[in-house]
């Protein structure tokens, strides 16, 4: 028997079932087929399973799925309009800011929630606005270029 | 495992007292969920205090600034009235983690979990700050310095908790500052740290000091021959070297894959030195 919750995520009203222990993470993923957010180290170093709750970017596997309580909860899956990419997804694209991927959900929530604090960043804030984001394939510079260019569209 | 959210700090303290196997307090996470991912720790009892609206809040008042034991790092970096009155504790609290880490966890907690290393607490000590905590039997004060006993251990009784970190007002002409030494620029636990926070009288002479070290014994340390040493002194060369020296005694440090007891013992001066400097140029010395 689990404990019901009730939340928002990417702007509907969500309930599920989940023991107490569990991870919010592990809820997105096993329990509502939210597979974006991954798990990479599981405590809190890697940033793969970035999420925004309440605004904040947070690591999803830091929190408990029953904390999700009559919160508003963002993960990588409400990023584009329908069909639409999130500019910070284009422009990853664009500049091949990924290869294995794993990381991508991640640094796309952690890099929007920088870009909405400060639209824009030097390339050394978006350094450390990052750095709880780990990549093991990019070597980081194409994803820098990636949020650089994405924040110059989504200042219009 | 049973989780409960109470919205009073009442109803925690009731909880908590009650709890017949182990309970842990949740506030951000970022220390308990680790451990009990690890295995560490196998709560039956987790109780958060995120939804007691009291402790959410940073609170302003004629005797300082009150800060709610579930207020997040981010959120007292976006204040700015605590920003100007203490900058080094602030600064502080930001180099915990990354802004991931930053959203969720609290000083109130990093300074629960006694590490020596915590970013948060020589800052919190050199300011001079008090944890308020709540129990079974009432409300009491004390030092921060006195809630680490040794790494992972606090003196907090049963059925006990945080409910709030109070910083005193500031006086005068006062500033404070955190330095610590990490071999990356960030994301990295402190090898060694020193907190200073002063206060001017006449013609920039120190009349009132506190320094801390992190990293260089099993909880954080107040120095108080450390804050003798610039006592009554414009931070000229001679009363830097001697807070260097005065810190450096102080330490009893370890030999760890982070750093040398060597290592740890000379830049505790330097740390201390360089944050008595900055400490004393925000207060408005020359």
């Amino acid at each position: 028997m689990g404990v019901l919750v009730t939340t928002t995520i990417n702007g509907d009203t969500v309930e599920f079932a989940c023991d107490p222990h569990e991870s919010l993470l592990d809820v997105l993923r096993n329990r509502l087929g939210l597979s974006g957010a991954k798990e990479g180290c599981g405590t809190g170093d890697c940033g793969s399973c970035s999420v925004q709750v309440d605004g904040r970017v947070v690591c999803s596997c830091l929190v408990l799925g029953v904390e999700a309580e009559g919160r508003e909860i963002e993960t990588v899956e409400g990023l584009s309009t329908g069909t639409e990419l999130h500019p910070l997804q284009t422009k990853f694209l664009e500049h091949a800011a990924l290869q294995c991927g794993v990381c991508t959900p991640g640094f796309l929530m952690a890099a929007k929630a920088l870009l909405e604090k400060n639209p824009d960043p030097t390339e050394e804030e978006i350094r450390f606005g990052l750095a709880g984001n780990l990549c093991r394939c990019t070597g980081y510079d194409k994803i820098v270029r990636a949020v650089q260019d994405a924040a110059k569209v989504m200042r219009g | 495992m049973q989780y409960e959210a109470p919205e009073t700090t009442k109803a925690a303290v009731g909880l908590l007292a009650k709890a017949k196997g182990s309970a842990y307090v949740l506030a951000g996470g970022s220390d308990l969920l680790v451990r009990m991912k690890g295995g560490f720790v196998e709560p039956d009892l987790v109780v958060d205090i995120k939804r007691i609206k009291a402790m959410r809040e940073i609170k302003k008042t004629a005797s300082g600034f009150t800060i709610g034991a579930a207020v997040s790092c981010a959120e007292m970096n976006e204040n700015k009235a605590l920003i100007k009155a203490w900058p080094g504790v602030v600064e502080a609290a930001g180099l915990i983690g990354s802004k991931q880490v930053q959203s969720r966890c609290t000083v109130a907690g990093n300074l629960c979990n006694s590490s020596p290393a915590a970013d948060s607490v020589p800052a919190l000590v050199a300011a001079g700050a008090k944890a308020v905590i709540q129990g079974p039997k009432g409300k009491r004060k004390v030092a921060v310095e006195d809630v680490p006993v040794g790494p992972g251990k606090n003196s907090l009784k049963k059925g006990e908790l945080i409910e709030a970190i109070e910083l005193p007002a500031r006086k005068g002409k006062s500033g404070d500052a955190y330095l610590r030494f990490i071999p990356r620029s960030e994301m990295d636990i402190a090898v060694v740290s020193a907190g200073v926070s002063l206060t001017l009288g006449d013609k920039g002479v120190i009349k009132d000091a506190r320094v801390s070290l992190g990293a260089v014994a099993p909880t954080v340390l107040l120095v108080k021959a450390a804050a003798k040493a610039i006592i009554g002194t414009k931070l000229d060369e001679a009363a830097l070297e001697k807070l260097g020296q005065a810190a450096s005694a102080a330490c009893k440090p370890i030999d760890d894959k982070r750093g040398t007891i060597e290592f740890r013992t000379k830049v505790a001066a330097v740390l201390a030195k360089r944050a008595a400097q900055i400490a004393y140029k925000r207060a408005g010395g020359k």
